[in-house]
C-alpha cells in the first residue's frame, strides 16, 4: 500500500480547523512528487480527540488538537527529507500531537460494517469509494435479477429499522414489494432530529455511496423507480456530499434523479401505512440512513457472517471520550460507556445513560451490564432509539433532564391532536413547577397520570413516546423528584 | 396587511431568481418546500410579497403557503441581522451548560452588536459542547464571556 495521510474533515473535526490543516499538509507535499498523498476522509471515530489524522501504511492515528498548522507543514516537509515516505512517517511526531494506540478500546472493540469505508475513503470521490468496494453489490443483485431473494436475505438477517422504532426491515420491504402497481417510491429518512445523535450525519458525510447503494438495492427489491432523501437543514455538509455522490452515480448511469410533497409535517391516521399509500399516494418504502447503510455489508457477508449485526452510536455527554462508534449488537452498555468511552470525567461517577433521545429513557448506573439490544432496553423502560447515547454523571438532576426532553417534544409537536399538543405543555409546566420547588405530592401524581394519558391517546409516535423520559426517570430516579417536594412530604 | 387588489404583479421581475426552481417542479404544489428553501437562500427571508408571489406561481392559496412555511423552524419571516449567533441546545450541550450560556447571552445586549441571538436544537458535533454557531461557523467549548468577546470583534 502506498503511503497516505487521511485527515478527517467531517463536521466536528472541520469545526476544529481540519480544513486549514489539510491545506497545510497539501502545501508540505507540493514538492513531494508521487510518494505521499493526503486525502480528506470522513469520521474516524473519537471526535473529542479531533482533529484526527490517520497514517497509512504504518497504521498510526494522531490527534492534532494541540498542533499548529504551520508547524505541521514544516514538520511534515522535514520528515519527508529522509527518503522512503512510509519509513519516515513511522516515527513522525509533529509538535503538540498525541498518538492514539490501535489497542485503544474505543477503536478495536468496534465492528464497522455500516461505517466500514467511513474514515477510509474520500467522500467526494466515487473512484476512491469503488476502490474500497462500494457499488459492488448492486451489479451482483441486478445480474441475479431476483428481488424476492434479496428481500428474503434481509428478512433472514433479522435487520430491524435503525431509526429507532426497530420495525423488521425485511417485512417492510416485503410489504411494499407486494403492493400492486408499477410505480413505487423509496424514501430515506435523514432528518436525524434527536439531539445528541449524529450517526446518520457521520455516514452521509463520510461515505455517501454506501447509503446510495443501499437505497438502489432497496429500490430494485421493492420495485421502486424514484428515491428521495430527506435531510435536515442543519447538515449542510451532508447535503453537499450527497449531491456530489448522486451526481457521480448519475454520470455512471446507475441513478437517474427532489421536503417532499410540500406540506406541513402532520401525521395521518394509519392505516393506510406508507407501504400502501405514501408519497404522492404511491406505495412507499421509508427507512433510516443506517438501515440502508447495512444493506451492502449484509449482501457482501451473507446472513451467517453478518450474524446479529451492529449498531452505530454517538456517545456524548459527561464522558471522557466522545464520538461515533459501531459495535456488535448485544455489546454491554458498560463496555461502550466505560471501556470504550473512558467513563465519567475525573472525580465523578456515572449516574445514568440516556438512550433514544426524547423518545427514550435512561438506564441507571446499576444496570450498566445490560446488553444493548432492542428487547433488553425495552425491558428497562427505554428504547434503542436512533443511537444517541448521552452519559450523565452525578451532578445531573434527572428531573431537569425530563423537563429538557419534554420541552423538545412540546416544540416539535405538530399540534394536530390535543393529548400531545396540550399534554406536552402541561407536562412541562408540572416539571418546571417541581423544579422551582412549588410542587406538591399531588402534582407528582398528576404528572404520572398525565404521562399515561398522553402516551395512550396521541395520534403518532412523537406524542406516544414523549412521556417516556418522564416515566423512565420516575421509575429509576424517583428520589430526584421527591427531593424537590416540601420537606414534610418527602418519603 | 393584504395587498390592494389593483396592485400590478410586480413579483415577476423582482423574484425572477426563483424561476429555475419553479420550472424544475413544473409550478406544482409539491415543490413548495424546495421553492421556499431557495427563496430564503436567495432573498434572506420570506416576506409577505415573496410568499404571495410563490403562492401565485404554484397556484396555491396564500394560507397554504403561509401554513407550510410557518411550520418549519428553518424558515424566517423577518430580515436577518448582520450576524447570527445560535446557541446549541442539544442534549450534550444542555448537560454541559447550554442553559446558562443561553441565559447569559440573552441578557447581553446583542442588537447593539448587530447580532441576532437564536437557538438550534442540535447540529450533531456534540464533542464540542457547549457550542454556538456564529454566521455558520461552529465555536466549540465556549463560555458566555468568550462568546461576547469574540462577537464584539466581528465587523459591525
Amino acid at each position: 500500500m502506498s503511503a497516505c495521510l487521511r485527515l478527517c474533515t467531517a463536521a466536528s473535526c472541520r469545526s476544529r480547523g481540519a480544513s486549514e490543516l489539510l491545506e497545510h499538509c497539501r502545501k508540505a507535499l507540493a514538492s513531494d512528487q508521487a510518494q505521499l498523498r493526503v486525502k480528506q476522509v470522513g469520521c474516524l471515530g473519537p471526535c473529542s480527540d479531533g482533529p484526527l489524522l490517520a497514517i497509512d501504511p504504518v497504521d498510526r492515528l494522531l490527534s492534532l488538537q494541540e498542533v499548529n498548522g504551520s508547524d505541521l507543514e514544516t514538520s511534515l516537509a522535514e520528515a519527508l527529507q529522509g527518503g522512503n515516505a512510509a519509513t519516515c512517517l513511522q516515527q513522525w511526531q509533529p509538535s503538540g500531537s498525541r498518538e492514539l494506540s490501535p489497542d485503544e478500546p474505543f477503536l478495536n472493540l468496534q465492528r464497522r460494517l455500516v461505517l466500514g469505508r467511513c474514515g477510509v475513503v474520500d467522500p467526494e470521490s466515487l473512484a476512491d469509494a469503488m476502490a474500497a468496494g462500494a457499488w459492488q453489490q448492486l451489479p451482483r443483485v441486478l445480474e441475479q435479477n431476483d428481488p424476492a431473494a434479496v428481500i428474503e436475505m434481509v428478512r433472514r438477517s433479522g435487520l430491524r429499522g435503525r431509526g429507532g422504532a426497530g420495525y423488521p426491515t425485511g417485512l417492510k420491504w416485503a410489504t411494499v414489494a407486494a403492493m400492486p402497481g408499477s410505480q413505487k417510491v423509496v424514501v430515506c429518512n435523514a432528518d436525524e432530529g434527536d439531539p445528541g445523535a449524529f450517526m446518520d450525519r457521520t455516514l452521509m458525510e463520510g461515505d455517501p455511496h454506501t447509503l446510495l447503494e443501499g437505497m438502489a438495492i432497496a429500490a430494485f427489491a421493492v420495485g421502486a423507480q424514484q428515491g428521495f432523501i430527506y435531510v435536515r437543514a442543519e447538515y449542510p455538509l451532508a447535503i453537499e456530499r450527497l449531491r456530489t455522490a448522486i451526481s457521480a452515480a448519475e454520470q455512471q448511469g446507475w441513478l437517474g434523479i427532489h421536503s417532499i410533497e410540500g406540506q406541513r409535517g402532520v401525521p395521518r391516521p394509519r392505516p393506510p401505512y406508507p407501504a400502501e399509500h405514501g408519497v404522492f399516494g404511491l406505495p412507499t418504502l421509508i427507512n433510516n440512513v443506517e438501515t440502508f447503510g447495512n444493506i451492502p455489508a449484509l449482501l457482501e457477508l451473507g446472513v451467517e457472517a453478518y450474524g446479529t449485526g451492529t449498531k452505530v452510536f454517538s456517545l456524548t455527554g459527561h464522558v471522557q471520550r466522545s464520538g461515533v462508534l459501531e459495535v456488535p449488537m448485544g455489546t454491554s452498555l458498560r463496555t461502550i460507556v466505560e471501556t470504550m468511552g473512558g467513563g465519567a470525567p475525573q472525580g465523578r461517577q456515572i449516574k445514568a445513560v440516556q438512550t433514544g433521545g426524547p423518545s427514550g429513557g435512561c438506564v441507571p448506573a446499576s444496570a450498566l451490564d445490560t446488553p444493548v439490544d432492542y428487547d433488553s432496553l425495552k425491558a428497562l423502560g427505554t428504547i434503542m432509539g436512533s443511537g444517541g447515547m448521552v452519559v450523565l454523571d452525578d451532578t445531573t438532576n434527572m428531573v431537569d433532564i425530563a423537563a429538557f426532553f419534554i420541552a423538545f417534544s412540546r416544540e416539535e409537536s405538530c399540534g394536530k391532536c390535543i393529548p400531545c399538543r396540550s399534554g406536552t405543555v402541561q407536562l412541562e409546566m408540572l416539571l418546571r413547577k417541581l423544579l422551582e420547588r412549588r410542587g406538591q405530592a399531588a402534582d407528582l401524581q398528576q404528572l404520572e397520570a398525565l404521562c399515561h394519558t398522553v402516551a395512550d391517546a396521541s395520534l403518532c409516535g412523537l406524542g406516544q413516546s414523549a412521556p417516556k423520559p418522564v416515566l423512565s426517570t420516575l421509575r429509576h430516579f424517583r428520589g430526584d423528584y421527591l427531593a424537590l417536594l416540601p420537606a414534610e412530604v418527602q418519603r | 396587511m393584504p395587498l390592494p387588489l389593483d396592485q400590478p404583479q410586480s413579483g415577476a421581475e423582482q423574484y425572477e431568481g426563483l424561476d429555475p426552481v419553479l420550472q424544475r417542479h413544473g409550478h406544482q404544489a409539491h415543490g413548495l418546500i424546495e421553492v421556499l428553501n431557495h427563496a430564503q437562500q436567495l432573498y434572506g427571508h420570506l416576506s409577505e410579497p415573496l410568499l404571495r408571489h410563490i403562492a401565485r406561481q404554484l397556484q396555491l392559496p396564500f394560507s397554504r403557503v403561509q401554513g407550510t412555511a410557518s411550520f418549519y423552524h428553518l424558515f424566517r419571516f423577518k430580515a436577518p441581522a448582520r450576524h447570527s449567533c445560535l446557541v446549541c441546545t442539544g442534549t450534550a450541550c444542555h448537560v454541559l451548560g447550554a442553559a446558562q450560556l443561553w441565559a447569559d447571552l440573552r441578557s447581553a445586549v446583542m442588537e447593539q452588536l448587530g447580532v441576532e441571538l437564536g437557538s438550534v436544537r442540535c447540529i450533531g458535533t456534540c464533542s464540542g459542547a457547549p457550542l454556538v454557531v456564529v454566521d455558520g461557523e461552529v465555536w466549540n467549548h465556549v463560555s458566555s464571556s468568550a462568546v461576547l468577546k469574540r462577537l464584539r470583534e466581528l465587523e459591525p
